[in-house]
C-alpha cells in the first residue's frame, strides 16, 4: 500500500502544482503560455514513450503525428470548420491512421533500421507539408483564433485552456499507464523483453507493436490540434525531424521505466530552456552540458531520482 | 534540360557524395565497431571547417589551413573521446544519443560564442581558380574536381587501411564481433581511440573541403548528420565500402532530385504547382529510397556484423 502511495506521490505533487500554477505567481500571460507548451509537449512526449518506453521501439518520426494532427486544424480551418468537436476527432483520427499505415511497412524491420524508416517518413510528411502552397507551404498558416467547443469561444481563455491542456495530459498519462497495465501492455512488455519468447507462447508482437503505434499516434495527434491552438500558427517546423529528435530526448530524459518520466521529462526540457534562456542568451552552452551530466550521474531518468531516494 | 546540364549536375552529386563518404565513414566505424551512436560526428565535420576557415585566414594560405586544421581536428576527437564518449561506451543507445546531443548543443552554441552566427566565407585557394572545359561548352570548376580526386583518394587510402593492415584487419573483426575480438586479447580501448581520431579526422577534413563552396554556418553539421546516419543505414552498418557506395548514391540521388524533379514534374503539371511538387518530391527521394532498401534489405546493402 505504502509502495503504491511512494510512486503516486510524485505524479500526484507535479499535476497538483500544475493545477495550482495559476494562482501561485504565474498566471501572467507568458507563465500560462509556457505551461500550455510544456504540458502539451508532455502529451506528444508521452505518445512517444508509449512507442519506445512500452513496445521498445525507438521512433525518430514522431513529430509527423503530431504536425499531422495540427495540420488537421489548418485544413479544416481553411475548409471553414472551426468546431473542435470536429476537429479534434479529424486530428486523432488522421494522425492515428498515418501512424497505421507507415507503421505497419516500419514493423517489418526493428533496431536502428526501425529509426531510420520512421525518419524517413517524418521528413516524407515534412516536406509534403513544405510543398502545400494553399496552407502557407514553407511560410506556414496563420490561424484567426482558436477552435470553437460547440460553438462556443472558452478555449480563447487562458485559463481555461490551461485546464483543458492539464486535463488532457492527466488523461493521457492515465491512458499510457492503464494500456501498460492491462493484458495488451503485458505482451507489449513481454515483446519488448524478449519477442522470441513472446513468440514461442503464442503471442505474435506484430499487431500489439502496431497498435501501440497507432494509438501513440493518436495521442501525438491530439497534441498536435492543442498546440496549433495554443500558438494559432502553424508551420512544417512542427514535423521536422529536429522536433522529433527533442521528443525522444524528453522521454530519454525523463527515464524509460515510467510514463510519467516522458510528463517530467518535457516539463524539465522546457521550463529549464526557459529558465536558463532567461540567465544567458547563451544558455545552450550550459544546457548541453546538463544533458551530458544527466546521462552519466542519472540512470534510469529523472523519475528514477525520487525512486532511489524514497 | 540538355545532357550537358545532367552531366553537371550529376558531377556535383558525385562530389557531394564524396564528402558525405568522408563523413560517414567515421560514422559507421564507430557504430559498427563502438556499437556506439554519435550524433555528434556532425559537429566534427562543422568543427574542420571552421578551424579550417580560421587557420587558413590567419596563415593567409589555404594549403597551410588545412594541413593545421587536420591535426586540430583530430586532437578535438580525441578530447571528446577523453572527456566524454569513453564514459558512454557500456550505455544504451538511448543514453548515447542523449549524452551526444547534449555535446552537440553546446559545441553548435561555442561555435557561435567564438566566430559569431553570421556564415564564414572561405576563398577557394588561387591554385584552384577557375574551370575546366569537359566538353565544349561545358566548363566545370577545377576546385570541385579536387573536392572529388582527394575525396577518391582518401576513400582509396581508407579501403587500403581498412583491408590490407593488421589494425585495419582488427577493426573489421570488431565491426563483425566485438567481444569474440576482446575474448582474443586485443586492447578494445585502444583501437576504440584510433578508429575515433581516423573518424573525427576524416569528417574535420571533409570540412575543410567543403568550407569554400558551402557555408561555414554554426548549423552546418545537423545537415550532413542526418544524410550520413542515411548513408551508413543503405551501407550497412560498419561497412567503409557499404558507406562508399550509399554515399556516392545518396549525392548523386540528392542532387539530380533536387535540381531535375521541378523540371520533370513541369511535363505534368503547371508550372507553379510542379515548382512546389518537384522541389518537395526531390527532398523526398533519398527518404524513399532509404525505406525501398531497407524494406528490402533491413540490413542494408553490405551487411557487416556477423549475423
Amino acid at each position: 500500500m505504502t509502495g503504491a502511495l511512494r510512486a503516486a506521490a510524485l505524479p500526484l505533487l507535479v499535476f497538483g502544482l500544475l493545477a495550482a500554477a495559476p494562482f501561485l505567481g504565474l498566471g501572467a500571460g507568458w507563465a500560462m503560455t509556457l505551461l500550455a507548451r510544456a504540458m502539451i509537449l508532455g502529451i506528444a512526449a508521452l505518445s512517444l514513450w508509449l512507442v519506445v518506453g512500452g513496445a521498445g521501439l525507438v521512433s525518430l518520426g514522431q513529430a509527423a503525428m503530431l504536425g499531422i494532427g495540427a495540420y488537421a486544424v489548418v485544413v479544416l480551418d481553411a475548409a471553414g470548420v472551426t468546431e473542435a468537436l470536429v476537429v479534434t476527432p479529424v486530428a486523432i483520427g488522421a494522425a492515428a491512421l498515418f501512424a497505421l499505415a507507415t507503421g505497419a511497412v516500419a514493423m517489418r524491420t526493428g533496431g536502428v533500421s526501425f529509426i531510420m524508416i520512421t525518419l524517413a517518413f517524418g521528413q516524407m510528411a515534412f516536406f509534403t507539408a513544405s510543398s502545400l502552397a494553399i496552407y502557407g507551404g514553407d511560410d506556414g498558416y496563420t490561424l484567426y483564433g482558436r477552435s470553437t467547443v460547440a460553438g462556443a469561444r472558452w478555449m480563447q481563455d487562458r485559463l481555461a485552456f490551461h485546464y483543458l491542456c492539464l486535463g488532457l495530459l492527466l488523461g493521457s498519462f492515465l491512458l499510457c499507464r492503464m494500456l501498460l497495465a492491462s493484458r495488451f501492455g503485458r505482451v507489449l512488455r513481454a515483446a519488448r523483453e524478449n519477442a522470441l519468447r513472446a513468440q514461442a507462447v503464442g503471442f505474435e508482437p506484430y499487431p500489439y507493436r502496431l497498435v501501440a503505434y497507432a494509438i501513440a499516434g493518436g495521442i501525438a495527434g491530439l497534441a498536435g490540434f492543442l498546440l496549433a491552438n495554443a500558438t494559432e500558427f502553424v508551420a512544417p517546423s512542427f514535423l521536422a525531424w529536429q522536433r522529433s529528435g527533442d521528443l525522444l530526448f524528453m522521454v530519454i530524459l525523463g527515464g524509460l521505466g515510467s510514463p510519467f518520466g516522458a510528463v517530467l521529462g518535457a516539463l524539465a526540457i522546457v521550463l529549464l530552456e526557459e529558465w536558463l534562456g532567461h540567465l544567458t542568451q547563451h544558455w545552450r552552452l550550459i544546457f548541453g552540458p546538463l544533458l551530458v551530466l544527466a546521462v552519466l550521474f542519472l540512470r534510469g531518468g529523472l523519475v528514477g531520482l525520487g525512486r532511489r531516494h524514497g | 534540360m540538355t545532357a550537358q546540364l545532367l552531366l553537371v549536375q550529376a558531377l556535383n552529386g558525385l562530389q557531394f557524395g564524396v564528402l558525405l563518404f568522408l563523413v560517414a565513414a567515421g560514422l559507421t566505424l564507430v557504430f559498427g565497431v563502438m556499437d556506439f551512436i554519435n550524433l555528434a560526428h556532425g559537429v566534427q565535420y562543422m568543427l574542420g571547417a571552421y578551424l579550417g576557415a580560421s587557420l587558413a585566414a590567419a596563415t593567409g594560405s589555404f594549403w597551410l589551413g588545412l594541413l593545421l586544421a587536420l591535426p586540430a581536428a583530430l586532437a578535438c576527437g580525441l578530447a571528446l573521446e577523453w572527456l566524454v564518449f569513453r564514459h558512454l561506451y557500456d550505455r544504451d543507445h538511448l543514453a548515447q544519443v542523449l549524452a551526444t546531443f547534449g555535446v552537440i548543443l553546446f559545441l553548435n552554441e561555442a561555435v557561435k560564442v567564438i566566430w559569431g552566427s553570421a556564415p564564414l566565407q572561405v576563398p577557394i585557394p588561387d591554385a584552384l581558380q577557375g574551370g575546366i572545359a569537359l566538353m565544349p561548352g561545358l566548363v566545370y570548376p577545377v576546385y570541385r574536381v579536387a573536392i572529388l580526386a582527394a575525396g577518391l583518394a582518401t576513400a582509396a587510402l581508407l579501403w587500403l587501411l581498412v583491408e590490407r593492415t593488421r589494425a585495419g584487419a582488427l577493426v573489421r573483426a570488431g565491426a563483425s564481433n566485438r567481444p569474440m575480438l576482446a575474448a582474443m586479447g586485443v586492447d578494445t580501448g585502444r583501437l576504440f581511440m584510433l578508429v575515433f581520431g581516423c573518424g573525427a579526422m576524416l569528417a574535420g577534413f571533409a570540412g575543410v573541403m567543403a568550407a569554400p563552396i558551402l557555408s561555414v554556418d554554426p548549423g552546418m553539421g545537423d545537415t550532413v548528420l542526418i544524410l550520413a546516419f542515411v548513408v551508413i543505414v543503405i551501407g550497412g552498418i560498419g561497412s567503409v565500402r557499404g558507406a562508399f557506395v550509399a554515399a556516392l548514391l545518396v549525392g548523386v540521388i540528392e542532387t539530380l532530385g533536387r535540381s531535375l524533379l521541378p523540371d520533370v514534374m513541369r511535363l505534368f503539371l503547371a508550372p507553379s504547382p510542379a515548382r512546389q511538387a518537384g522541389a518537395a518530391l526531390g527532398s523526398m527521394l533519398v527518404y524513399i529510397a532509404m525505406a525501398l532498401i531497407l524494406a528490402v534489405r533491413p540490413r542494408g546493402l553490405f551487411p557487416a556484423r556477423a549475423g
